[in-house]
Order: C-alpha cells, then sequence, then structure tokens
C-alpha cells in the first residue's frame, strides 16, 4: 500500500483542465494511491517568481507547511508548480534568512516549514512509488502501432541539481512509462525543449513559435500524439494550433494533444468520459481505435479470469 | 426647524446619491461589448426587459429569490452560521425599526389604530429590535477585531458603516433612558394631560410619587419610600390620565436598565437638558445615515438584491447585450464587502511581502470602480492596480465563494484590459516594451558606462543571495547563450535581445547596472533552464535572470 499524499492541483487545473485531474484520480485509485485534498492550499508561487523572489518562496512554502502539518508529501499535477516547489525548498534550506522570513509569516497563521515534506510530480510517484510493474498489472489493453511523442517539460528536468526528477540530458521516466501502455515512445529534436508557455501575454510570437516548432517536430518524426503532464504545456498545445490558425493560417493537420494520465487510463480499461477525453481539442478517435488485445494483454498480466471480466 | 431642513437636506442627498450611483450602472463600461452600446440603448433596453419580466412566468423566479435571497438572506448562510446569524440582527432589527420607529408617523400611524411610542408593543419592540441590531454589530465588530480566521482587512468603509450604526443606536437607547428619568419632561406631561391644578399639591405629589416609585422618574426633594395612601392615589390619577399612552417603561428593557444606572446623575442631566442634545444626536446620525447610504456599505441593500434578481432571471447568450453590460456595471455595486473571497483567495498570501491591496479581490473590486468612474486615479494607484490585477492567477476561487454570485472573474478579465488600455499591461509585457525597447546596445559604444560598486543596495541584492552571487563564477564560456533556444531563434541576437546571457554574467560582475537590468533578454526569457544546466561553472543562470526581472520590475515601479 502506498503512503497517502497530498494532491496538489494548483490554479489552472480545476478550472480549465479538468480532464487532467478526473483522469489523475482515476488511474492512481486504480493503483491505490491514496490522496488528501487539502483545501487550504494556495498558488504554488510560481506566478509570482517574475516579481518578487520572497513572495514566491512564501507562498510555496505556505503549501508546503500545510501538507507538513498533516504530515504529508505532495503529489503536484502541474510540473512548473513541481519545479517551483523544490526550488523553494531548496531556498529554504540553503538560506537561513529567508526561512526565518517564511517562518516569521506563517507563524501567524500557526503554520511552520520544516523542509520535511517530500514534493513529487505524478509521473514520478507513478514511476518510483508504483512501479511499472504495479501498473503493468492493471493494464488491460495495449496500444497497437501508436507512437508518442513525450513532452518531459523544462521544470521537472531542470534545474537537475534542485528538481531531482530524471537524468537531465538522457531522461527516460516518461518514455518507460509510455512503453507500458504499449505505445511507442519515439524520439524526436526537441523533445527535451520548452513548450513556449512562460512567454504567453509577454511575447506572444515567441510563444506561439516554440510551441510550433514542437508540434510540427514531434509530427515529422511519425508521432500520433504529443504526450504532457502539465497544465501549461497541455494547454499551450491545445490551443496554440487554433491560435495559429487565426493568426498565420493552418495548412496541415496539427498534432493532438494528451494527458498521460488519459492515455495509461485507456488501457486499464477505464470510460473515456471518465478521463474527460471529450475535453480535450485536438481528435482522440485514433487513440480508441488502437486499443487491441484486451484478452492477450489481461492474461498475459496474470489475471484471474473472474477479475479481468470485472475489470472490463 | 433643524430637524426639518436636516431631514429634507439628507433625503435630497440620499435620492441624489441614489440616482448617482443607478446613473453609473447605465454608465460604466465593462467589457468591450458593452463599449459600443449607448446608455440611452441600455436605459430603454433595461425599461423593456424590466416590464417583459414582471408581466411574464419569470416573476415567480423573483419572488423565489425574494422570499430565500432577500428576506431569509439564504446566500449568506455560505459564510458561516456565525455571520449569517450577525447579518441578519442587523438587517432585521435595521428594517424593522425603519417600519415600526423611523417611518412611525407614515406606516405604524396609519396600520395600528392607537398608537403612542410610549405604549406597548411599540415601546417593548423599539427596544428589543435596537437590542437586535447591537447584538448583530457585536458580533460583527468582535469578528473583525478578533477572530482566528485569516481576515482581508476591514477599511474605513466597514467601520463608517458599523459606528454610524453604533451611534444611531447607543444615542437613542440614552436618548430613551434620560427621557424615562426626565423630570422636566414630566411636568411638562402633567401639566399637559393631567388636568390637576398646580395649586393641588397633594394630587401633584401623589402622582409624582407613583411615577418615581414605578415609572423610573427622578424627582428633587422627594424621598423614598412612600406611605401606601399616596402611592395608592396617584396610582389613581395614574390610571385616569396617563396610563392610556404610557406602558411601565420597565418593557423598555434596554433604555430602562440604562436609565437606572444612570439615575445618581439624572438629576443633573436632566438640568442641564442632556436628553434634548441626544435628541438631536439621535436624528442627526439618522439623517446623516440617510444621506451617506447611497455612498457607504449600506447601499448593498439595494444593489444586492437587485443583483440576485437580475441574476435569477439573466441567461447568457439570450439576454440582451444591453441589459448584460447593464448587469457587469451593477456588479461592480453589488459587493457587499464580506472578504469571503479575499479570504479564498490564491495569491492573498503574498501580500505578506508585496504590500499592494489591490492583490485581494475584495480590494480590487471596488478599485475597478473607482477606475471606471472616470475620477483622478494617481500614477501609483494605477500601477497597484496594474500589480495587482496581474498577481491573480485566475484560478476562480473568488467567484465560485462569492455569496452574491459576482462573476468577479469577468471583472478581473475586464479591468485587466482597462489597465492596459491605460498604458498598464501585464507587468512583464509593460516591461519588455519600455525598458527592453529602449535598450540599443549601440548606445553604449561611445560613452564610458558608470560602474555600480558604491550602489550598496543593487549590490545586497546581487551578492546577497547565494544563487544569485554565482555570477562570479562565471569564465565567459558562453555554453548557456549556446543553449539557449530564444538566442538560437533569432538571426541576430544582441539586436533582437540586447545583452546575451554571458554578456549578463559579464556586466554584473562589472557592475554594470544599467545593461544587466535593461536588456531585453531578461523578458524574452523561457525559463526553460537550459543554460543553468549546460553551465559547467554551476553559475545559476536562470535564477538571475529571475533576481534581475525582479529587480528592474522594481525599479520601474519606483520611477513611475
Amino acid at each position: 500500500m502506498q503512503k497517502m499524499v497530498a494532491i496538489f492541483l494548483g490554479c489552472n487545473i480545476p478550472v480549465r483542465l479538468k480532464q487532467y485531474e478526473a483522469a489523475s484520480r482515476a488511474v492512481l485509485g486504480k493503483l491505490g494511491v491514496e490522496l488528501t485534498d487539502i483545501p487550504e492550499f494556495n498558488c504554488c508561487g510560481y506566478p509570482l517568481r517574475n516579481i518578487d523572489r520572497t513572495a514566491f518562496v512564501l507562498s510555496s512554502a505556505r503549501n508546503l507547511a500545510l501538507a507538513e502539518r498533516q504530515g504529508l508529501d505532495i503529489l503536484s499535477l502541474c510540473q512548473c508548480g513541481y519545479g517551483t516547489f523544490r526550488m523553494a525548498d531548496h531556498l529554504l534550506k540553503t538560506e537561513r534568512s529567508l526561512r526565518a522570513e517564511v517562518n516569521r509569516v506563517l507563524s501567524q497563521e500557526g503554520l511552520q516549514y520544516e523542509g520535511k515534506t517530500q514534493i513529487k510530480h505524478l509521473l514520478s510517484v507513478l514511476f518510483h512509488d508504483v512501479g511499472l510493474d504495479a501498473i503493468r498489472k492493471q493494464v488491460i489493453r495495449k496500444f497497437e502501432n501508436v507512437k508518442i511523442a513525450v513532452h518531459y517539460g523544462c521544470h521537472v528536468l531542470r534545474p537537475s541539481n534542485v528538481v531531482g526528477f530524471d537524468n537531465p540530458v538522457a531522461p527516460k521516466i516518461f518514455d518507460r512509462l509510455v512503453d507500458v501502455t504499449g505505445a511507442e515512445s519515439i524520439d524526436y529534436p526537441t523533445k527535451l525543449d520548452c513548450c513556449g508557455a512562460p512567454l504567453l501575454g509577454t511575447h506572444n510570437r515567441l510563444s506561439l513559435d516554440f510551441a510550433e516548432k514542437k508540434l510540427v517536430d514531434a509530427q515529422k518524426a511519425g508521432a500520433h500524439y504529443i504526450a504532457s503532464a502539465c497544465p501549461f504545456c497541455q494547454i499551450q498545445f491545445d490551443t496554440v494550433p487554433r491560435r495559429i490558425e487565426f493568426e498565420r493560417g493552418l495548412n496541415y493537420r496539427p498534432l493532438a494533444s494528451i494527458l498521460y494520465p488519459q492515455l495509461l487510463g485507456l488501457t486499464m480499461g477505464l470510460d473515456e468520459m471518465a478521463l474527460g477525453l471529450d475535453r480535450n481539442c485536438g481528435d482522440m478517435n485514433f487513440l480508441g481505435q488502437a486499443l487491441v488485445g484486451e484478452t492477450v494483454a489481461a492474461r498475459s498480466n496474470g489475471m484471474e479470469s473472474r477479475e479481468y471480466e470485472q475489470a472490463v | 426647524m433643524v430637524y426639518t431642513i436636516s431631514l429634507y437636506a439628507s433625503l435630497a442627498i440620499f435620492c441624489f446619491g441614489l440616482l448617482y450611483r443607478v446613473a453609473n450602472w447605465f454608465r460604466y463600461r465593462v467589457d468591450q461589448e458593452a463599449e459600443t452600446i449607448s446608455t440611452s440603448q441600455r436605459v430603454t433596453a433595461a425599461i423593456t426587459g424590466l416590464a417583459s419580466t414582471l408581466f411574464s412566468i419569470q416573476i415567480l423566479v423573483l419572488l423565489r429569490i425574494f422570499l430565500l435571497d432577500v428576506i431569509f438572506q439564504k446566500y449568506f448562510m455560505k459564510m458561516g452560521a456565525l455571520r449569517w446569524f450577525a447579518h441578519m440582527c442587523i438587517y432585521l432589527g435595521f428594517i424593522l425599526l425603519l417600519l415600526m420607529h423611523a417611518l412611525d408617523k407614515i406606516i405604524t400611524n396609519s396600520v395600528f389604530e392607537v398608537y403612542y411610542s410610549t405604549l406597548n408593543p411599540f415601546l417593548f419592540l423599539r427596544n428589543l429590535f435596537g437590542f437586535v441590531i447591537l447584538l448583530g454589530l457585536g458580533i460583527a465588530l468582535y469578528r473583525r477585531l478578533f477572530s482566528p480566521q485569516p481576515q482581508p482587512k476591514s477599511t474605513v468603509v466597514d467601520y463608517s458603516a458599523i459606528a454610524v450604526l453604533g451611534v444611531i443606536m447607543i444615542s437613542g437607547v440614552l436618548l430613551e433612558a434620560t427621557k424615562i428619568t426626565s423630570h422636566t419632561l414630566y411636568q411638562e406631561m402633567v401639566s399637559d394631560y393631567s388636568g390637576l391644578d398646580e395649586a393641588d399639591t397633594d394630587s401633584l405629589s401623589a402622582l409624582n410619587a407613583y411615577w418615581v416609585e414605578n415609572y423610573g422618574l427622578a424627582s428633587p426633594g422627594v424621598k423614598r419610600p412612600f406611605d401606601a395612601d399616596t402611592l395608592q392615589t396617584g396610582e389613581e390619577l395614574h390610571k385616569g390620565s396617563c396610563m392610556e399612552c404610557h406602558s411601565p417603561p420597565q418593557w423598555a428593557f434596554m433604555s430602562y436598565g440604562v436609565s437606572r444606572v444612570l439615575r445618581p446623575a439624572a438629576l443633573y442631566l436632566d438640568r442641564s437638558n442632556v436628553h434634548t442634545g441626544l435628541w438631536y444626536i439621535h436624528f442627526l446620525a439618522c439623517f446623516l445615515g440617510l444621506a451617506y447610504l447611497p455612498f457607504s456599505k449600506f447601499f448593498h441593500m439595494f444593489s444586492t438584491p437587485i443583483h440576485l434578481f437580475i441574476k435569477g432571471i439573466t441567461i447568457h447568450g439570450k439576454s440582451k447585450p444591453a441589459n448584460l453590460a447593464t448587469f457587469q456595471a451593477i456588479e461592480l455595486d453589488a459587493c457587499v464587502h464580506c472578504g469571503e473571497c479575499t479570504r479564498r483567495c490564491s495569491v492573498a498570501v503574498a501580500l505578506n511581502e508585496i504590500p499592494n491591496p489591490n492583490i485581494l479581490p475584495s480590494e480590487k473590486h471596488a478599485a475597478f470602480r473607482s477606475l471606471l468612474s472616470g475620477r483622478y486615479i494617481s500614477k501609483r494607484n494605477l500601477l497597484r492596480i496594474q500589480e495587482g490585477c496581474h498577481i491573480c492567477t485566475e484560478c476562480r476561487r473568488c467567484t465560485d465563494v462569492c455569496p452574491v454570485g459576482i462573476n468577479l472573474e469577468g471583472l478581473w478579465f475586464n479591468l485587466k484590459r482597462h489597465a492596459a488600455n491605460l498604458g498598464y499591461p501585464k507587468p512583464e509585457a509593460w516591461a519588455r516594451n519600455t525598458i527592453g525597447s529602449d535598450f540599443i546596445i549601440t548606445k553604449f559604444n561611445e560613452e564610458r558606462l558608470p560602474l555600480s560598486f558604491d550602489d550598496k543596495t543593487f549590490e545586497k541584492e546581487i551578492t546577497g543571495h547565494t544563487q544569485v552571487n554565482t555570477f562570479s563564477l562565471c569564465f565567459g564560456c558562453q555554453n548557456c547563450t549556446n543553449a539557449c533556444p530564444v538566442v538560437n531563434s533569432h538571426e541576430s541576437p544582441r539586436k533582437a535581445l540586447g545583452m546575451l546571457p554571458h554578456e549578463i554574467m559579464h556586466c554584473l560582475a562589472l557592475r554594470q547596472k544599467e545593461l544587466a537590468l535593461g536588456s531585453m533578454m531578461l523578458w524574452d526569457c523561457l525559463t526553460c533552464y537550459l543554460c543553468q544546466e549546460q553551465c559547467p561553472q554551476g553559475v545559476c543562470i536562470t535564477d538571475i535572470l529571475y533576481q534581475l526581472k525582479n529587480l528592474a520590475l522594481k525599479r520601474m515601479k519606483q520611477e513611475a
């Protein structure tokens, strides 16, 4: 049994990407990861980073302290949130005066940051805490002939000494997790690059350029879908083709984006509606058709037939 | 005279204020679509909309809202039973006192056959309603001052509302208390209504004794105890001339209690005519409240129910754009400043480090209204609005919790638009457009650049943090610049970006403040951390750029 973790949704997911939350809860539920909601959670501090360093660290630290009060680790669905928490945690552990200032403010509410909370991302929980074997046991059908371009996301990968997610130059977690679903994770030139979301609203043209380049690169490399695990990246990939169409005109069929827990959920036999596939902007029909071999997959995973029937 | 003049003056101000506030509903243009609709179109649409609603099945919706939300204050339940109770006390007590007491000549007199303010049930009810209001005010004040929950800051608006009501209530109670004990008033009444001859001292002192004994009167030169016969005579006289209009003052439990406390000083208070003074304070405070109402927090007693009514019958996409425009303007007035939004605000915690009240939705709401009023707003306040509306993460929690159901998220979207139109867009874009585009590298070619080693604040900001301080480790290999996707996306990056990442590290080492803070590179940084990851020296390049952005924005704010 997994240790209970506090799920951190951030500001975007509950409003603009409900399917990410739904799919993550469904998948984690199947895998036996128990989630706690802390309603007092606030902004992770990421949007404040350009404005004021202390304010960003304070904002992060309040969430960490809230989880710490309940003795919980944090599971972030957002990669920017994950990176921000890690950075704040790092700064609070290295800079004494910052920690004193933050704790001074937190103590007004009876909170305290001690640095005991571990910060995890959905993908790291799936890979390290749940493990590929446990996931395989729940996979009852697999994708066939589906190529996925994974988008790692900058803020989980770098700076690696702070975020400690995976090898920053040759990461493998996301690829391995895609492999479990039977889909093939392909390589493409801009695999580790930025989606452009941080420049949205500041320099829109550049922001569009980066997203478009990734989508085109991945498509050229033969991908059917781009997979993300961050609301910022997902919204960027979902909305950019429409904005490009509006601003520049689109003469190709853009690559659709899917959230990793949706991809995994499909292979676990979860309902498309429960995974919120209808809320994605891109075309998801191809994926449904590519799911095959339910019986084979299930039997090969050593499931009892009765258990299998229940699963389907 | 004073009474009449101040009554009409305050009524006039009240009516003017109401008209002004309502006119604003048709004048303020919140969203872009509203800018194409004229005020007269909006008034016409509102009138036809109102008429068609009143004569349709939707009247039932209005009725339901009236019963549940306006009378029973159901929407307030969201904020917990105590706050609902406190608000219900103030609101019910206020309405009932207004109808029964303040408008007694118009309403109570015509509804009841016999009405004297000194007669039960009016005597008792007036005290009961007053007590209920004071109870509600007490809870409200206690909650604001001592509640353990984190509170949005109470402002002058909140305290002035509590204060005006408090003065009216307390002066009313004191007035009644001093009137109970007043011998002067007693004598006036006796000479007017008792029909007793002034020479009939026995009867007069008997009645006096009865009133001192039973009606709380403070009379000079009278000593208790009285003998039974005198009281008996007094009672008969009382029954004959007074009882018809006077219930026992004990029913006025608050005032009577206060009058007992004041009793030792009662004769002195009566001689100095304090009750007249209190009467002035009482009615002047009422009229002040009346005149102040349309401009105060109390205006919500009109705007909030109207907002709830319209919200109940508005169907987006179906209602007329002109009416939606008016509805949005009403949303700006419907706030009761309960602070629920601020308590749920995702970024409210930042207020501790960035002292700008406009970060909080409850304050930003008021700022939006002042922005639309067309009044002069100082540059400093505009900057605060800009910062406040862009620190917001659009998490929609404020909209979800607003008990009145104001679409706050929609307002924030429009506030950003208005601020941008006034020249205050997203701070990063603003900095990019002003600092970044101003930066021409050739400008610096001919002059010797000043070094900022003696700038103590800058020195502290860049060397005080362990991470930022890493710039001194840079040996100029340019890995960062080569790794940067933004640099690589330009054909001539120096022209587009000013200083490149490795050059910014050099600028810091040489304390070239202007070059480091003025570069376009800061604002075009993706924060992808590729540079920092590639640095063989462990220079925290991205984090340094973050810090420089913080500094540049702070400096821009200070300069503006």
